[in-house]
């Protein structure tokens, strides 16, 4: 067995209690899948709010990723706890001045919205369901009508009135939740590398990054395994938010760091080491190069050359790919980097990584894959899919 | 046709006068609203019990003014400190968590940066031959030393303190007393105080499952002792007493010297007062 506590090794001069890291991968898994409801519930409102009629087809499905990833948000929290039976005491007495204590409030008005969206969103399908089904799967569907099985145009109207200012409501709801995550590190002056006002934002773009991201490869894989043509308006017009919104990421990084290194504050020097010494991979070659730039340059390339079909689904597949990954390192670089500077200025530790235990990479593995299990759930229960794309996009698979 | 437009109009400029009207008053309300929550959530924070007999019914916390010296130019880093706050606070005995240690800085010659090394450094647990046992391996015998010296860390019961501050329970809080406590019964062992705190004085007890740190024998000095590093001193290197009391130790030690505070930029305003430290101590 693993021993219960892991000691950091170090370099420099760090004070003796900083030799336990302690806010370890699980903390990572936190504000990544975070950014992925946020970033999946800005997909599902570009359609809904702001009419993008090219992201149709993957509306439903953001809404479901969003919600089953919600689901999860509150589990690594949870497995961190040293009193995890406590955890309601955050919402019985939150105490206001903790940049963590409205998480809860947070957290349950938000996974209620998107409850109540869904509903809104799928109670056609549900009340047909009720009515067609018998035995277990027909109860089921008929407990989520709640009584009601009005299908008339008047109420359908009412239905969409509801999801839209649902979704309105929901886009501060699932934005604040996220920036919020940035303050919880920004907002702290104990350390330099968290300590940013800019800290929030970036949080914010790279979230709405990787979830969109995110729905390319849950909808290009949806089709590949319903073995049902992709629609390339759609693909493009994720293509695009993607591409507008890594410039937006990308800018307000570069930002921060330039901020730090600028500035040149006490302990900088520590920094500049860390940064081009253990952090040179983890930070400038995947976070910035391979997971933002590149996928930058190939999104640029494909929108200049109006490349379309098979090669545009690739690309773009294979961009949203390297951007999850970007992102994930992004929240890596913060909560790991940040810790691994020391707070005397003057040293460096190593998160070492347990892969067994409640906060090893199995688990942290289990997190991430968790709500995507639940997703291929729910999409049974309640099919997302809008098999009607515009003929004249349809790939010719 | 031309007059639904011009109704639609009509109503439209309702709609937006009423609208006006809303963001207005929305505005004076969150106005005075964020006023009241500034003074709350900035770093300074009330102390969070009123007046009243705690934590037994000869002691008043509204009548003490805790606060604690230390004099790094008579610290031999003996660390009978270390061990007795070990013993006396049930500390793991380890070289990773402390609620009070010693550092050693030491400038050889020709060096323009201290070397800086304390319980946790692989050599001096290997030349005291355990983790649990404290002792500075006589590392520099050989080389010329320019200037050297200890100085012992410890909580500074901030004024404002961040760890507070961060709290999202308020399992810990600032004692009418000035001490910062925490209620282990409360914690729930989120470890964001640990990340607040800029002394890394706060450590977490994976046992209890609770964050700890020094709170200056709290149990001790509320029945007139002495904090236990205090006591155990062989050179009265760390002086602790009550600031309203203008004889007590502390108010001399603070009248009779320049004393200096650690990482006074953080705006934590720290209640433990350092006489004889260097620039390069942080």
């Amino acid at each position: 067995m693993e021993p219960l506590i892991h000691y950091a090794p170090y370099l420099g001069w760090v004070y003796p209690n900083e030799t336990v890291i302690e806010w370890s991968v699980a903390i990572v898994v936190y504000p990544y899948i975070t950014g992925l409801v946020a970033g999946a519930f800005t997909v599902s409102s570009l359609y809904q709010v702001f009419g993008f009629q090219r992201l149709k087809p993957v509306a439903h499905l953001a809404l479901l990723t969003s919600l089953c990833f919600m689901f999860f948000v509150p589990l690594p929290l949870l497995l961190h706890l040293g009193h995890p039976e406590r955890a309601f005491n955050n919402l019985l007495t939150p105490h206001l001045t903790s940049a963590m204590a409205m998480f809860g409030y947070f957290a349950s008005f938000y996974i209620v919205l998107l409850m109540v969206e869904t509903w809104f969103a799928f109670r056609p399908f549900i009340v047909e369901q009720a009515q067609r089904r018998n035995g277990l799967l027909g109860l089921f569907y008929r407990l989520l009508t709640l009584g009601s099985y009005d299908l008339s145009e008047k109420a359908l109207r009412y239905d969409k009135k509801w999801i839209f200012w649902l979704a309105i409501a929901g886009i501060p709801g699932a934005h604040g939740l996220h920036g919020y995550v940035g303050f919880v590190f920004g907002s702290l002056k104990a350390r330099e590398w968290w300590s940013s006002d800019l800290m929030p934002v970036v949080f914010l773009f790279s979230a709405i990054i990787s979830g969109v991201a995110l729905l390319i490869v849950l909808y290009v894989l949806s089709c590949r395994l319903r073995r049902i043509p992709i629609d390339l308006g759609c693909v493009k017009g994720l293509a695009y938010t993607v591409w507008a919104f890594i410039m937006v990421a990308l800018v307000l990084e570069g930002l921060e760091f330039a901020n730090i290194i600028y500035k040149g504050r006490e302990g900088v020097e520590m920094i500049i080491e860390y940064v081009s010494g253990p952090l040179l991979i983890p930070y400038f070659v995947l976070q910035f190069a391979i997971g933002a730039i590149l996928p930058l340059l190939a999104l640029s390339y494909m929108i200049w050359r109006g490349t379309t079909g098979k090669a545009l689904i690739t690309g773009v597949t294979l961009s949203a790919c390297l951007v999850l990954l970007s992102v994930f390192m992004m929240r890596w670089n913060v909560v790991i980097g940040g810790q691994e500077i020391s707070k005397t200025g003057k040293g460096l530790l190593e998160y070492q990584m347990t892969i067994f235990g409640q906060e090893g990479l199995i688990v942290a593995a289990m997190l991430v894959l968790a709500p995507l299990v639940m997703l291929v759930g729910v999409t049974r229960l309640f099919p997302p899919w809008d098999d009607a794309p515009t003929p004249s996009l349809v790939s010719s698979r | 046709m031309k007059k639904e437009t011009i109704s639609s109009l009509v109503a439209r400029r309702a709609f937006l006068r009423r609208l006006g009207r809303a963001a207005a008053c929305a505005g004076a309300v969150a106005g005075t609203g964020a006023l009241g929550v500034m003074k709350t959530v900035a770093a300074k924070n009330a102390p969070a019990s009123g007046a009243g007999s705690f934590p037994t019914k000869d002691y008043d916390w509204t009548k003490r003014r805790w606060a604690f010296g230390v004099d790094a130019t008579k610290c031999i880093g003996c660390l009978r400190c270390v061990e007795a706050c070990k013993r006396e606070n049930d500390v793991p005995p380890d070289a990773h968590h402390f609620n009070t240690w010693v550092e050693r800085y030491v400038y050889l010659e020709g060096e323009h940066r201290p070397r800086i090394d304390s319980h946790h450094d692989p050599v001096n647990i290997a030349a005291s031959g355990s983790e649990k046992e404290y002792r500075f391996a006589n590392r520099y015998k050989d080389a010329k030393v320019e200037k050297a010296f200890f100085v012992p860390k410890l909580c500074n019961q901030c004024t404002n303190p961040p760890c507070v501050q961060v709290c999202p329970v308020g399992a810990t809080y600032k004692a009418e007393d000035g001490v910062v406590l925490i209620d282990p019964k409360y914690c729930i062992g989120c470890r964001y105080c640990v990340q607040a705190c800029p002394y890394g004085v706060r450590w977490f007890n994976e046992a209890k499952g609770v964050s700890q740190k020094c709170y200056w024998c709290y149990h001790r000095i509320t029945k007139g002792l002495q904090p236990a590093c205090v006591e155990a001193c062989p050179v009265g290197a760390r002086i602790f007493g009550d600031r309203n009391d203008k004889q007590s130790p502390i108010s001399q030690f603070i009248r009779n010297n320049r004393v200096q505070v650690l990482k006074p930029e953080t705006g934590n305003v720290p209640n433990v007062f350092y006489v004889g430290i260097d620039k390069e101590v942080v």
